[in-house]
């Protein structure tokens, strides 16, 4: 009867949560609201638990708006294990060189006339302890880790 | 589904002070920058953005209080920030806001510090 509850107390039985959000305004936070509760059933302190959040609102939002997907779906895994929490976003969409993308610097952006946006990137790596991207034509697959 | 992003402006001072309230994403950037616009015609250099009530951004939002400094450092203004959840706090230090922002724990030492600061 309480097997339900158990499997939600007790993190050494939750290996795998998956979920699929559509790209439509705002549903980026629902996968940030799932992060945040995946962390907590890890037991991440909050600032951690807020980086998980962070890091993939940014993910999803780079896939909501580069991804061209035709399906408008994000495919998100979380893998938790004991030492860390592992977040799969995967959309089938065009794909794109991460090398090719451009390192935002503040000071440059702050003259007139220069693009402010770009950061997406650079706030998941320093939110996340590792971040891998791997993309090709048949889409794009962004895995992250934070340790425990 | 989310609330409707607000912010709500008043001047103490030589100070003008936005008050945000929701997720600070492209809507919401779009909001305070049109705020700050209307608050920078009025007159004033000196623009604190009391973040209490919005718990998350994005780097869209953000990218809206990027073109905001850009104005403000054009006229030799100031912009300070109060009351930031840690995460945003985070993203401002990653990104580097903090060389030309401050950011004060509450609006009362925000006020009295962009007061006393030329």
């Amino acid at each position: 009867m309480n097997s339900a509850r158990e499997d939600i107390t007790h993190p050494e039985s939750v290996k795998e949560i998956n979920l699929t959000i559509p790209m439509i305004p705002d549903m980026e936070i629902a996968a940030g609201k799932t992060a945040e509760a995946v962390a907590e059933v890890m037991n991440l302190d909050e600032d951690k638990t807020a980086e998980v959040s962070m890091a993939l609102i940014e993910a999803c939002l780079n896939s909501f708006e580069h991804s061209h997907s035709e399906d408008r779906k994000v495919y998100i895994t979380f893998r938790v294990e004991d030492s860390e929490l592992t977040i799969i976003l995967r959309d089938k969409g065009s794909g794109f060189d991460p090398e090719s993308v451009e390192k935002p610097d503040l000071e440059r952006m702050l003259r007139p006339g220069i693009r402010k946006r770009g950061w997406g990137l650079k706030l998941m790596e320093s939110m996340m302890d590792s971040l891998t991207i791997e993309s090709g034509p048949g889409g794009t697959v962004v895995t992250m880790k934070k340790k425990r | 589904m989310l609330d409707s992003f607000t912010v709500d402006t008043r001047r103490e001072g030589p100070v003008w002070v936005f008050s945000t309230h929701g997720y600070i994403n492209n809507v919401g950037g779009e909001t305070i920058a049109k705020r700050f616009e209307e608050a920078h015609a009025d007159g004033g250099s000196k623009y604190l953005f009391d973040l209490g009530d919005s718990k998350i951004i994005n780097s869209i939002g953000v990218s809206f209080l990027i073109e905001i400094l850009e104005r403000i450092l054009e006229t030799n203004g100031t912009m300070a920030f109060c009351n930031c959840a840690p995460i945003i706090e985070k993203t401002f230090k990653i990104m580097g806001i903090m060389q030309y922002a401050t950011i004060y724990p509450t609006v009362k030492e925000a006020l009295a510090g962009m007061r006393e600061a030329v």
